[in-house]
């Protein structure tokens, strides 16, 4: 473990892997709106992070002083034109414009809402093979022993990978997201176990070919030609890195939020018909991705001196909590109405997986309250929050109080 | 009163189609539609509304006549 010096002032030298951040940012991230609202750090070879909803949707919007080549910040900044630009580590999300829209628009179809929604008996069979192991228990953990199942197990067999390898993934997920805080030569080596894995499926797919994304991508044809490996390779990387943390979050969240929240739990149970409303909000309140660009070239952004290569942390979370862009922002308000949030992001890396992400983060909080009806946090049990850009409870211990 | 989607806007957001699906569609890649030319009678113009205050991309537009 690297051992950093605890941050004293966010507003000059902000971390979100400080344990104050972890813990709960939202207060952190209010007091930068009201006193700069754009804040520096040093750490990482430093960056800024701007805290409103119209600097979010800016910069999100503004592909000509942002780029996406590195969305995770980490100690490790690329050179501009390293390979494998222009796609990037994962495209679509690590590519700019023009490459970016090529590499969307091969997404799209497959994750579009006629598709997706033919998902949803599967998914519900999938959450009810899960609950199925903790029913009649009056102690669960809503986090380790349901939430971290059921993304893997959709997306897994999507890519068409064998089910049982799902542990691998939480870890390949792990390294992405969560070490970013190691020195880049003690990273980077971790990363070879990830690209063995994904080669062996690829021959594997090229071998026998079969009805799911994975051979979808190797067969895709664009300007007449197949796409190069590392563009597949690179978005099946993507495809499990987005899919599988970040709806494992959102919905940990929003279990962890009905266990403290025991009206809003009830009303839920009571007048299913508010389920979309409340999965809108649960996104809005406790959005788990915030995203990272880099600045292209040095120029001002609402007053503040940006340099090349500056890490702009990019918090969707954030803006989902500006008192300017929403009522009574900071609370939960499980049937709001005009709820214009920004969890999936905005402009044209809209998460492209945003369709099943909802599908899953409802069909899973259904389930789960129709299985437990009443449930509160077990005393003592400790909720620990993932740290880095996907933010969502890891344990969520629960004391079971009717099912 | 005309109900129009910006396409040029439009990121598949899924808003609309999810609130309004008597209004709104999508289509293969996702994107919002509007069913048909977008006439809005009296009782559908309240549920566009409703869409349109919940597009992050704010790429609803409701013409009044
Ligand atoms: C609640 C769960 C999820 C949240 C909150 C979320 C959030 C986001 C956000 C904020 C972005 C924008 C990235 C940017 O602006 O740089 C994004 C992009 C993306 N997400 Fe998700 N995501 C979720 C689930 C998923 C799932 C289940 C999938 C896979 C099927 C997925 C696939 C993608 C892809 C492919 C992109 C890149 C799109 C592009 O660059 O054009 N996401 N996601």
């Amino acid at each position: 473990m690297t051992t950093k010096p605890p941050v004293e002032d966010f507003a000059t030298d902000w971390d979100h892997t400080d344990p104050q951040w972890v813990n709960n940012p939202y207060p952190i991230w209010e007091e930068l709106r009201e006193r700069c609202p754009i804040a520096h750090t040093h750490r990482y070879g430093g960056g800024w992070f701007p805290t409103t909803h119209e600097m979010v949707s800016a910069v999100a919007n503004d592909t000509v002083h942002f780029t996406s080549r590195q969305v995770v910040v980490t100690n490790n900044k690329f050179p501009e034109f390293a390979p494998p630009a222009p796609m990037g580590g994962a495209p679509p999300i690590t590519s700019d414009p023009p490459f970016h829209q090529i590499a969307r628009r091969i997404m799209l179809p497959a994750l579009a809402p006629g598709p997706v929604n033919a998902l949803e008996p599967q998914i519900r069979e999938l959450c009810v093979q899960h609950l199925d192991e903790i029913a009649g228990r009056e102690f669960v953990d809503a986090g380790s022993e349901y939430a971290q199942f059921i993304s893997p197990g959709v997306i897994s067999r999507m890519l068409g990978f064998p089910p049982e390898d799902e542990d691998r993934f939480r870890d390949f997920v792990h390294l992405v997201l969560d070490l970013v805080d190691l020195p880049a030569e003690e990273r980077a080596p971790l990363f070879a176990p990830m690209a063995d894995y994904f080669s062996r499926q690829i021959d594997d797919h090229l071998a026998n070919p079969r009805d799911d994304f994975t051979s979808y991508l190797l067969g895709v044809e664009v300007g007449g030609s197949k796409l190069a490996p590392e563009h597949v390779r690179g978005t099946m990387v993507l495809m499990l890195v987005a899919g599988i943390d970040t709806t494992w979050s959102a919905i940990g969240a929003a279990i962890w939020h009905l266990a403290t929240h025991p009206k809003d739990l009830e009303r839920l149970v009571n007048e299913p018909a508010i389920m979309p409303l409340a999965v809108e909000e649960f996104l809005r309140f406790y959005a788990p991705v915030t995203m990272a660009r880099m600045v292209k070239e040095d120029f001002e952004f609402f007053g503040c001196p940006m340099k090349k290569d500056d890490w702009l942390l990019l918090g969707f979370p954030a803006a989902n909590r500006d008192p300017v862009a929403f009522d009574d922002a900071d609370r939960f308000i499980i049937d709001r109405a005009v709820n214009r949030h920004a969890a999936f992001g905005l402009g044209i890396h809209r998460c492209a997986g945003s369709n099943l992400a909802r599908l899953e983060l409802r069909v899973a909080v259904e389930e789960f309250i129709k299985r437990f009806t009443k449930f509160e946090l077990a005393a003592g049990g400790d909720v620990t929050w993932a740290q880095g850009q996907v933010r969502g409870p890891r344990q969520i211990p629960l004391h079971v109080l009717a099912s | 009163m005309k109900v129009s989607i910006d396409p040029a806007l439009c990121q598949g957001q899924g808003r609309c189609f999810s609130i309004a699906p008597a209004i709104f569609d999508f289509d293969d890649l996702g994107n919002g539609v509007v069913i048909g030319d977008g006439t809005l009678n009296a009782e559908s113009v309240a549920l566009a509304r409703l869409a349109q205050s919940n597009c992050p991309e704010h790429a609803i537009f409701i013409e009044e006549s």
